[in-house]
């Protein structure tokens, strides 16, 4: 798997199939057990924790359900990472705090605690985090999950114009085939911890692998099947001798 | 007949790792700790949270405790005609042992369960993986602070707490039984010396402080990323520390005895 700088690239595949293993590898929190991760030329699981740090401060990732701090304001928190990192003066972290914020939407909310946002302006709150030091390389981690459609076409666009305006590259993975289809450059389909599929929205859009298929059409039943793997139906509602009496007859 | 077996084994097992996990957190915390004192900022802001905010249920105990020392004292020594030495009994019980035992003991109840309970919930929440991916070491910014902050504010609430168990005895003693307010006090003087009793007292309150400080942000930073997860870990923050403080405080007794 290649991910192109400047590009943002969906991850996809079902859940539980190791998408944000994926990401948890690239970001240095998991070691592979074979094989490597490079970023920026860098084997990430060679790393030492002085040059790993060094190496996360050009990534940055966003969270599923946002990991915003509680116990700060959304101010605090996107200036959280500017002054543990930085010297720059409060006034200049205050302007680019309100930046950051303004590119999300959500400059008036600065005041507030992350309790008192709705769950996509927190999304969107942490994005705006995400960003705070312009960082080289994004992923993010299921950011459409549980929102409204108005909510996930903010995000949605945000992401997108985020990458272009820093020249970033960004990695989203996520299950979302229509939002994504909509605003990423390329595709990669994984199941059972291997590539099934990769392209452009289009080739996707146009595929005839099965998985890729079933998974773009929201098809039921395909190569993933609707029931998990069990005993017999008639065994587990206990009725073996209905069964045999009718191979019987 | 082997499965009890199996799981005693299995549990002494779990209790020598877990005793192993946490002396290496313990290390990393040590190591990590020139942040909580290059910006001292963040262990002030924990030592409100932690001690300033146990100051009423510490003082009030402290008080409390002081009073029925004083009371039960006196009920024994009237007995021997010795109730003037009763300052003496009451200041010798607080500063050698009850002042830091309880002050411990409420610590972990009060302080070291919140604690536990904010950094379980920063671990499910992801927030102390955030601040991983952004290259800030969880260990330095969020759990070194409250453990220094345990440190401190542990001697100081149990100077506070014996202060105010003394108060109480006063009241008790002066105020109730009538004895001579001089007396009581000359006589705590002669008899409490600084070197064997307050700063043996110091000693075990601070002791007491790096144990249950310890034990409260590494069941916090070890709690399963669950609600029940961290009700566990809280659970096991009061227990472990309540046998932890009463272990340390007789193997430190058994030390500071003189003649032993």
């Amino acid at each position: 798997m290649t991910i192109p700088k400047g590009k943002l690239v969906a991850i996809m595949g079902g859940s539980g199939c190791g998408k944000t293993t994926l990401l948890r590898l690239i970001g240095g929190q998991l070691k592979p057990s074979s094989g490597q991760v490079k970023v920026a030329g860098q084997v990430v699981g060679d790393l030492d924790r002085e040059a790993l740090y060094a190496l996360r401060r050009k990534m940055s990732m966003l969270f599923q359900f946002g990991a915003l701090f509680t116990d700060m304001s959304v101010f605090d928190n996107i200036a959280f990472q500017l002054r543990e990192h930085t010297e720059l003066p409060e006034d200049m972290i205050r302007d680019l705090v309100l930046m950051k914020l303004n590119a999300v939407g959500l400059r008036g909310t600065a005041k507030l605690y992350p309790a008192e946002l709705s769950g996509g302006m927190a999304r969107r709150v942490a994005l705006a985090r995400a960003v705070a030091l312009d960082p080289e390389l994004i992923m993010y981690d299921e950011p459409f999950a549980g929102l409204d459609p108005i909510s996930l076409a903010a995000v949605g666009n945000t992401i997108r114009r985020l990458n272009d305006t820093l020249g970033a590259t960004s990695i989203v993975v996520t299950h979302d085939v229509i939002e994504s289809l909509q605003i990423v450059d390329y595709l990669y389909f994984v199941a059972d911890g291997k590539i099934v599929g990769h392209g452009t929205p289009d080739d996707i859009r146009a595929s005839t692998e099965p998985f890729v298929k079933q998974f773009v059409h929201a098809e039921m039943d395909g190569p993933v099947p609707f029931h998990y793997p069990a005993a017999q139906y008639a065994d587990d509602l206990g009725l073996p001798l209905e069964k045999k009496s009718r191979g019987a007859a | 007949m082997i499965e009890p077996i199996r799981g005693l084994g299995a549990r002494g097992i779990e209790t020598i790792w877990r005793g192993g996990a946490m002396a290496r957190f313990f290390w990393l915390v040590l190591v990590q700790s020139g942040m909580s004192f290059r910006r001292l900022s963040l262990t002030v802001r924990e030592i409100y949270f932690a001690g300033v905010m146990s100051l009423v249920i510490i003082m009030v105990s402290g008080l409390f405790v002081g009073m029925v020392l004083g009371l039960q004292g006196f009920e024994t020594l009237q007995k021997y005609g010795a109730e003037e030495t009763m300052g003496v009994l009451v200041a010798l019980s607080l500063v050698r042992e009850l002042g830091p035992v309880v002050t411990a003991l409420l610590f972990a109840s009060r302080a070291g369960s919140a604690i536990t309970a904010e950094i379980g919930l920063m671990k499910a929440t992801e927030q102390l993986k955030a601040m991983d991916m952004m290259a800030i070491d969880p260990v330095a910014r969020v759990v070194a602070p409250r453990f220094w902050a345990g440190v401190i504010s542990m001697p100081i609430l149990a100077a506070l707490f014996s202060a105010m168990g003394i108060f109480g005895g006063y009241i008790v003693a002066v105020a109730l039984v009538g004895i001579d307010p001089g007396v009581f006090w000359a006589n705590m003087q002669s008899a409490v010396d600084f070197r064997y009793d307050i700063l043996n007292g110091i000693i075990k309150s601070i002791a007491f402080g790096i144990a249950v400080s310890i034990i409260a942000t590494f069941e916090g930073f070890d709690a399963d990323p669950t609600a029940e997860g961290v009700s566990r870990a809280t659970t096991r923050t009061v227990v472990t520390s309540a046998l932890t403080v009463l272990a340390i405080d007789l193997i430190l007794t058994a030390f500071m005895i003189r003649g032993l």
